[in-house]
């Protein structure tokens, strides 16, 4: 028995000295040497991005080519597992660089995942200036550069034509411009059948688009600096009520939730092709999507606009980070660069105009952070309105040009889960607008100001 | 004064040291992976839970902090909630159809077989497939279950989005997977002594009776470990629920009817980097769960029936 006490004694005694531990410290980047004239080597392991289709594939070339033949990119392919990504920083053996929302940037940086990237920015020469403001700024976490901004997502009103002119309307009605014309429409448009919805009339997008349309309202939903919740406002508040009567008119949330879940969204069954749905914002990419599965959809299309109908898009997208103990930040700084510059979009876009071209598609064009090469790649997109796909890419260029976005903060994740937990409990649960968004603004500054209180003692 | 032990004594007590020693070395791969795969877990866990914890700086030991804050997050009480009535629900449900399920195969003869084969066979999809199936199946509007509730003349409910529906709709799911409960007890129907069941004919009972008087004393030892194996499943119960309402395909769209405990430590784990806070909340998971059990092993001693014996 005394064996027996004595193994387990000592195997109490390493697991607590494991614990002891804790997760180690990695090395930061203070001693690299950014310099885009610098020969780099060594293998520089990217996470969370994949060369799936040629605008991937031709930057990522043009990246080797500038990183050398002794560099070896090695991709970890897929969505970012955040936290297979955490824990490879905790243990001291990250990828030499990360690919990930830009809405995570600040998360990441406020815990101290990711490195600040002035000296990045600075050695190899990035112009931070050809980036969208609303980009960089959802990068910007503490006045410092965290990220080099990517693609850029904005929405689009998308609507059903031939619906709209039955019903005796067009898209100016449901482009958002005014909610009252946007209700009657929906009213107009929308179709029951032995009590059951068989055609909504407008989808408002709800929980996602409620940023949107309290921008369009006039109110942010934090503070510019990122620490103030400003969930109760009003003007949020009325844009809860007006988009949730949206759903009221059509039998609830749940009846347009359970119509809008049968669609065969990306296949030529979709929502639009089959004359199901009405009208509603959807991200841009859902242009190409409809373009390829259903091109003879009787489509309209405008960007969504605010009451005093300018554009208005709330944009989205990803961005480049280097993780704190990079193997190789050197090489990773210059990959971000390559994979972001001016000349590899247009080289890119070329390409895709290219096999669209030969495939006898369409090219719809690109979005991206870097105002420079969409300026450029514009040129390359239909945009004349002479069909209605080159009115979807106008309006998606537009729509790019009145960009807002959320600032960094270090309760990202918190402080989304906060507003949509209580727009969830106003659709399925009836909660009153009014209540919900108090009491998401309690919870979401509490996260607020607990991670910014623990930035600050840093 | 002492007294030295004989030597026929001390020659046991080595044989009884060498005999622990060679003992302690058989079994030492499995004290190994219990050790780095379930004490370690679980002793850094209870560590964790004292701390606060990001994953990525090392943790602050912050002392009960976190399970004070566990007493006042509604969350917590609301997770609670769903898991204890989900589980309330489900228990039971898969008993009921797993053992009709296991009765009536056990009157199938020669297909018998085909039939084993193809109630477990849903046993074998992927979590996250049933969490997907269980959006396509239960759709409101073109969902099976409803349309087979219209040819009744019901008009369904909207099963993944009214709450009222949201968790007898994931108990609905959760009997796509109740073929190894079938099959448990499949197998201990079939040690049924037939004595005992002519007895019982020879007495006047009747089809209930048998299976109430005789049967289910019988097999009662079965039905006790599936009860007792479903409920802790229960209380842990993620993937499908998270899959179908919380996952990648809804990323914004989420229904607190669903918000199970495990998907809201998982949340504070792995989405707000309350790595902690997730630990207190593991600890307590597992209090539950070894309270629940005890509770259930009590209640053995009085309605499990073992047969051949003493247990």
């Amino acid at each position: 028995m005394r064996g027996v006490r004595r193994i387990s004694v000592a195997a109490a005694a390493m697991l607590l000295a494991g614990c002891a531990q804790g997760t180690g410290d990695s090395e930061d980047t203070s001693d690299a040497t950014f310099d885009s004239d610098a020969e780099l080597s060594g293998e520089v392991q990217v996470m969370g991005f994949g060369a799936g289709d040629e605008i991937a594939t031709v930057r990522l070339d043009r990246a080797k080519e500038a990183l050398g033949s002794e560099a070896d990119v090695k991709l970890i392919e897929g969505d970012l597992d955040i936290q297979q990504f955490l824990s490879s920083v905790a243990s001291g053996e990250p990828p030499a660089l990360v690919y990930a929302e830009r809405s995570q940037i600040g998360t990441f940086a406020s815990r101290g995942a990711v490195v600040p990237l002035t000296d990045c920015i600075e050695g190899e020469g990035i112009d931070t200036s050809v980036f969208r403001e609303s980009a960089l700024g959802e990068v910007t976490f503490d006045d410092e550069v965290y990220g080099i901004p990517e693609f850029n997502v904005v929405q689009l009103t998308q609507a059903n034509a031939d619906l709209l002119e039955q019903s005796g309307h067009t898209i100016e009605d449901v482009n958002g411009s005014d909610w009252d014309a946007v209700s009657a429409a929906n009213e107009d448009l929308m179709k029951m059948e032995g009590g059951n919805l068989a055609t909504i009339g407008y989808d408002s997008k709800l929980p996602e688009f409620l940023p949107l349309w309290a921008k369009a309202n006039g109110a942010d939903l934090i503070s510019e600096d990122g620490r103030t919740a400003q969930l109760d406002d009003p003007a949020v508040v009325e844009a809860l009520e007006w988009a949730v009567s949206i759903y009221d008119a059509q039998g609830g949330f749940g009846e347009v939730k359970a119509l809008r879940d049968s669609a065969d969204f990306f296949g030529d069954g979709n929502q639009f092709a089959t004359g199901v749905l009405g009208a509603m914002p959807m991200e841009q990419w859902y242009v190409s999507v409809l373009n390829d599965v259903s091109p003879d959809a009787p489509m309209a299309f405008d960007t969504v606009r605010d009451l005093q109908g300018e554009p208005i898009a709330w944009a989205s997208g990803s961005a480049w980070a280097i993780p704190k103990g990079s193997p190789n930040p050197e090489a990773a700084c210059r990959l971000a660069r390559v994979m972001t510059e001016t000349d590899s979009w247009i080289a890119a876009a070329e390409e895709r105009v290219r096999l669209r071209e030969e495939s006898g598609g369409l090219f719809t064009g690109i979005l991206t952070a870097n105002e420079a090469a969409d300026e450029a790649v514009r040129e390359m997109a239909p945009t004349d309105g002479d069909s209605v796909w080159s009115q979807a890419v106008a309006a998606m260029y537009e729509a790019n040009d009145h960009t807002f976005a959320m600032p960094a903060n270090p309760a990202g994740d918190e402080f989304e889960q906060a507003w949509q937990d209580e727009v969830n409990k106003v659709l399925t649960d009836g909660k009153e607008p009014a209540d919900a968004l108090a009491d998401a603004q309690t919870a979401a500054q509490e996260a607020l100001d607990e991670a910014w209180a623990t930035w600050d003692e840093k | 004064m002492s007294v030295a032990a004989p030597p026929a004594r001390r020659a046991a007590g080595g044989r009884r040291r060498r005999e622990g020693r060679a003992a302690l070395l058989f079994i030492s791969p499995w004290l190994i992976g219990f050790a780095v795969f379930m004490a370690y877990p679980v002793l850094y866990t209870m560590y964790l839970s004292l701390t606060d914890y990001d994953v990525i700086n090392d943790p602050t030991f912050v002392g009960l902090e976190n399970y004070r804050e566990l007493v006042s997050d509604e969350k917590v009480t609301l997770a609670l909630r769903n898991t204890f009535i989900y589980t309330a629900m489900a228990v039971p449900a898969q008993l009921v159809l797993s053992l009709a399920l296991a009765l009536l195969l056990q009157r199938a003869g020669r297909a018998a077989g085909f039939f084993r084969t193809a109630f477990f066979l849903p046993k074998m999809t992927p979590p996250v497939a049933v969490g997907v199936l269980l959006l396509m199946l239960l759709n409101g509007q073109s969902g099976l279950l409803n349309e087979f509730l219209g040819w009744f003349g019901i008009n369904g409910p909207n099963w993944t989005t009214d709450p009222d529906w949201v968790k007898p709709g994931l108990v609905v799911m959760s009997l796509w997977t109740v073929g190894s409960s079938v099959i448990i007890l499949l197998a201990a129907l079939q040690e049924v002594p037939d004595e005992l069941l002519d007895a019982a004919r020879v007495d006047g009972a009747g089809w209930w009776g048998r299976l109430r008087h005789v049967v289910l004393p019988i097999i009662s030892p079965a039905i006790y470990f599936i009860v007792v194996v479903d409920t802790i499943a229960s209380l842990q119960s993620f993937t499908e629920a998270y899959t179908a309402f919380f996952g990648a395909g809804n990323t914004t769209y989420s229904n607190d009817a669903a918000l199970f405990y495990a998907i809201y430590l998982f949340q504070q784990a792995f989405e707000f980097l309350h790595m902690g806070y997730a630990s207190a909340m593991a600890v307590l998971l597992f209090g539950i769960v070894m309270v629940v059990t005890a509770v259930q092993v009590m209640l053995s001693r009085r309605y499990v029936h073992y047969t051949g014996g003493p247990r």
